[in-house]
């Protein structure tokens, strides 16, 4: 009878299994919930593990869920008044000790294939130097097929517009987006399709090429992870790491990735977007790239106020607003608005010297930002929120 | 068994008897009153991280920043994670343990009554600092802020660009420190000498013995943990540089030291659940524990393992290879012992005949429920695999399941089985009930779409995030109010048991078997308890 019993049920329990099997394994091939796959090789081969992990512990996990549940089921006090007297069972114990062993054995082989292969940085074509600052990176390119010194150099930062992200429910210091009254009913703003992922100036690398990546960081640890090349390494101010990819040919197209070490204020607001094109482009990229940067910085005078007010505002926007606030407000960074340093005439040289070389916690701009760029900087600082000071700044006053 | 001491008449102890008013409890050396003190105390301390939860969550609940500053977001994050580990987990367990330990052991208290007083009193001061920072960047002039770098403090985001309110962080751990190894010191002390005659250490309830050996990981490395913020303490204000590369430091030495406590922190977490469940489950199976031994074993083992496993956190920080696989070896191998213990349980509901208390309910859901976490653990210890869970939600959710469905689950279980003793009322059974399935079904929807969003790609501590993570996060956010709701049915529960409301308990309520030493003891459990020792056959 109970045996029987026994039959029935494990037999039900085994077709559920299966069953349940078939249907996770469709519903891991068409998620967008699962691991991603990834484009490389490697990451193709981590998606692997993976699913092989994945499969081990749900058939163990159901295993055991199943037979507590049948117990729980089958050995009710309503059902068995009188508990059974084992207590001890040598051979099972051993077992269930040992065969564990077996399977992490089985898993750790291919496991430790794989991260050998991950660790061979060797014979890479292209080098690019990333670094994590907060909160945005700079890629500088080292070296391509016989090419030791690229020495081309640039940063990196968020391009979703802060209107998009600081959607206004709650005011004070605590809840700095507007009082709920004054945004009550107010629609939320129209996000982008890839809001928070898009950077202003994308990482470019070629495909069918194996590229090897220096992560290090310039301040606190932030880390370099682009889930579709199945990567992710600390940068780490006084190391440089090493990881590499290799992106295969017709796999062409924009990969995003974020920072995945918690790094501050924005952590969440320093995307990579990496940009794969093809050799033949990459070279042309690259030859540009190199070609603006022998050309020296461009010091052409700002013809009117009104256009260095405008190159001003947008490099605001992306380089300052995160520490100063969109409108100058301050914040992490003291305010701009009717501030001595931004007002008074005495202040104006000592306001260049600060962006270019930084002072205390805010960095230096002068490799991040041309000459041109931070003369308009100062230009709209010294002008915008009421400040109107009249001064003009040009990028003579800075290169000197 | 001999008889119990409420009757007990000795008049050297006459003057400690029934103290009451505030002395009772700033002065007590009393093992019960103090438990309840630690048990309170946590529970408060559950309600205050679960608030700063919420507002992670509010915040996360749509794309966008909507409630609160990124800023301030990371400081929720950070001290949720330290309120719930110092001070919800940790002191429920030592709660549990000045209350249980010497009722199992036949003991009349813990052997150091005075420092065990101590330990607890130093826990609100170190909480107030800790708190009053968060207090100060909500409502103080110009919002000064508070720890915003994690629980896990990494330099050097903590040292050269940490805020101010660094130094009462320093200062709170230092102090949660002394109290964690004070507590731990006292249950070694009691363990090793006041068993009652015939209590060999192989007859002592696991329980005691999942204490034990927790107790020896809190003395092994909470001084570790001290070592790691005073570095950091001198860092910040006596010039040194341990963490800093620019003064020739190592940042990454910041997280060897870090992890080499909260490996073994990790496990001070769950092995006194383990120990728990371990005691609920063969009472209400009418089924003696399966494997005792082997359990025991497996408790030391999983203890000696977490010494030797602490840079699975840090697989990404760029370790060389032959250490990257050492610490794939071990981490994986911490899963036998650990099945072990989960077969072991199935092996003892096994043609048991259980009864579905409310005990019982929260101790399975235990099982299932932190072996979830366990296998997604596993999971993460396939190192080129964790390159891409690293950081992400998923490991957000696998910790989840195993210290809120694991440890939080266990403190249940044990508040309702022992209520009676404690309180010498049943808990209501309706209200247990509510809390039970509402917390079971909540906290499911909570944690585990984490797992989804986690493998999407979605990293941790984000104030905001990219659209493709919207769905889960919202209903993410609907778990966690659901469940922090539910969490308060049990304060109802727990106010109505302190007031003596309810159905009044028998001594052995439970119908323990009588080798369980607690429940031959009245319900309330006198104020003294085996002044004369009990005899274990």
């Amino acid at each position: 009878m109970q045996s029987t019993l026994f039959r029935r049920v494990s037999a039900a329990l085994s077709l559920l299994m299966f069953s349940g099997f078939a249907v996770a394994s469709d519903w891991a091939e068409r998620s967008d919930h699962n691991l991603r796959q990834g484009v490389t090789q490697v990451s193709q081969e981590v998606y692997d593990l993976h699913m092989i992990i994945l499969w081990i512990v749900s058939a163990i996990g159901l295993a055991v869920f199943g037979l507590i549940m049948y117990s729980v089921f089958a050995h009710r006090r309503s059902k068995r008044p009188k508990a059974a007297d084992f207590h001890e069972h040598v051979l099972l114990e051993v077992v269930w000790t040992i065969i564990p062993f077996f399977i992490l054995i089985a898993m750790a082989i291919p496991a430790t294939r794989v991260l050998i292969n991950l660790d061979d940085t060797s014979a890479s074509e292209l080098t690019v130097k990333v670094t994590g600052y907060r909160w945005k990176w700079s890629y500088e390119y080292l070296s391509y097929k016989d090419d030791n010194d690229v020495g081309v150099f640039f940063f990196s930062n968020l391009k979703t517009p802060a209107d998009q992200f600081n959607t206004p429910a709650l005011e004070g210091g605590l809840f700095p987006y507007g009082t709920a009254a004054e945004n009550y009913g107010k629609e939320s703003p129209e996000k982008d399709y890839n809001y928070m992922l898009e950077a202003d100036k994308a990482l470019v690398v070629p495909s069918g090429v194996k590229v090897r990546f220096l992560v290090t960081a310039d301040d606190v640890i932030h880390s370099f992870y682009v889930p579709d090349f199945g990567f992710k390494k600390d940068a780490i101010p006084g190391f440089v790491n090493e990881i590499w990819t290799n992106i295969p040919e017709g796999q062409e197209g924009t990969y995003y990735g974020q920072c995945a070490e918690l790094c501050g204020k924005n952590h969440a607001f320093m995307p990579i977007e990496v940009k794969v094109v093809t050799q033949d482009e990459f070279a042309t990229w690259l030859a540009d790239e190199k070609e603006k940067a022998a050309s020296g910085p461009d010091l052409t005078p700002f013809a009117s106020l009104d256009d260095a007010m405008k190159l001003g505002e947008q490099k605001y926007a992306a380089s300052c607003a995160l520490c100063h606030g969109a409108n100058g407000e301050g914040g992490i960074g003291p305010t701009f608005v009717g501030s001595e340093m931004a007002t008074q005439a005495e202040h104006r040289e000592d306001h260049i010297h600060v962006l270019v070389n930084g002072r205390n916690a805010m960095p230096s701009f002068k490799a991040q930002l041309t000459p041109k760029d931070i003369a308009a900087v100062i230009t709209y600082e010294r002008n915008a929120w009421g400040n109107n000071t009249g001064d003009l700044i040009q990028p003579a006053d800075v290169a000197k | 068994m001999t008889a119990t001491t409420a009757e007990h008449h000795d008049h050297h102890d006459d003057h400690h008897h029934a103290p009451h008013g505030l002395k009772r409890w700033l002065f007590s050396t009393n093992h019960k009153d103090i438990g309840t003190l630690y048990l309170w105390f946590s529970f408060a301390m559950f309600l205050i991280g679960g608030l700063l939860a919420l507002v992670i969550r509010a915040e996360l609940m749509y794309p966008g920043m909507q409630v609160v500053d990124p800023e301030f977001f990371n400081q929720m994050t950070t001290v949720h994670g330290l309120v719930m580990v110092f001070g919800a987990i940790m002191p429920a367990f030592v709660g549990l343990a000045n209350w249980m330990i010497p009722l199992m052991i036949g003991a009349p208290d813990m052997a150091l009554p005075r420092m065990n007083n101590w330990s607890f009193w130093i826990l609100p001061f170190a909480f107030t600092i800790l708190i009053s920072s968060v207090l100060m960047s909500a409502f103080g002039e110009g919002n000064p802020s508070a720890p915003n770098f994690g629980w896990t403090f990494y330099a050097p985001l903590s040292t050269t660009y940490g805020p101010a309110s660094t130094d009462l962080f320093i200062l709170s751990v230092h102090m949660m420190g002394i109290s964690s190894i004070m507590g731990a010191i006292n249950v070694v002390v009691t363990v090793f000498n006041l068993r009652a005659p015939g209590m060999t250490m192989m007859k002592m309830p696991l329980f005691v013995w999942t204490w034990l050996i927790t107790a020896f990981l809190l003395v092994a490395v909470m001084p570790v943990l001290a070592g790691a913020v005073t570095m950091m303490l001198t860092d910040r204000h006596f010039g040194t540089s341990f963490f800093s590369a620019a003064g020739g430091g190592d940042p990454v030495l910041f997280q060897h030291i870090f992890w080499f406590f909260g490996h073994p922190e990790v496990y001070i977490m769950i092995l006194p659940s383990f120990g728990v469940v371990s005691s609920i489950i063969p009472v209400f199976a009418r089924k003696q524990l399966f494997g005792y031994a082997s359990m025991v074993y497996a408790t030391a083992s999983i203890a000696l393992l977490s010494f030797v496993v602490w840079a699975h956190h840090m697989f990404t920080v760029g370790m060389p290879l032959a250490g990257t696989l050492f610490f794939m070896y071990m981490t994986m191998l911490i899963s036998v012992p650990t099945g072990v213990k989960v077969f072991n349980w199935m092996a003892t509901m096994w043609r048991g005949s259980m009864t579905f208390e409310l005990p019982m309910k929260w101790a399975i859901a235990f099982v299932i429920l932190f072996t979830c976490g366990g296998l997604s653990g596993l999971m993460l210890a396939i190192t080129p695999v964790d390159f891409q869970y690293h950081d992400t939600y998923f490991v957000v959710a696998h910790f989840h399941y195993v210290l809120v469905s694991g440890a939080v689950f266990s403190i249940m279980a044990a508040a309702y089985y022992w209520l009676p003793k404690w309180s010498g009322v049943m808990p209501n059974k309706i209200l247990g009930e509510l809390h039970f399935w509402s917390s079971l079904l909540s906290v499911n929807l909570l944690f585990f779409p984490m797992h989804f969003v986690g493998l999407a790609g979605m990293p941790r501590r984000y104030a905001d995030y990219a659209l493709q993570f919207a769905d889960y996060n919202f209903w993410i956010s609907i778990g966690a109010f659901w469940f922090g709701v539910s969490q308060l049915i049990f304060l109802v529960v727990a106010i109505l048991c302190a007031m003596k409301k309810g159905e009044k308990a028998p001594a052995n309520p439970w119908d323990a078997p009588e080798e369980d030493l607690e429940w031959t003891v009245p319900s309330p459990a006198p104020f003294h308890t085996f002044d004369t020792p009990p005899v274990i056959k």
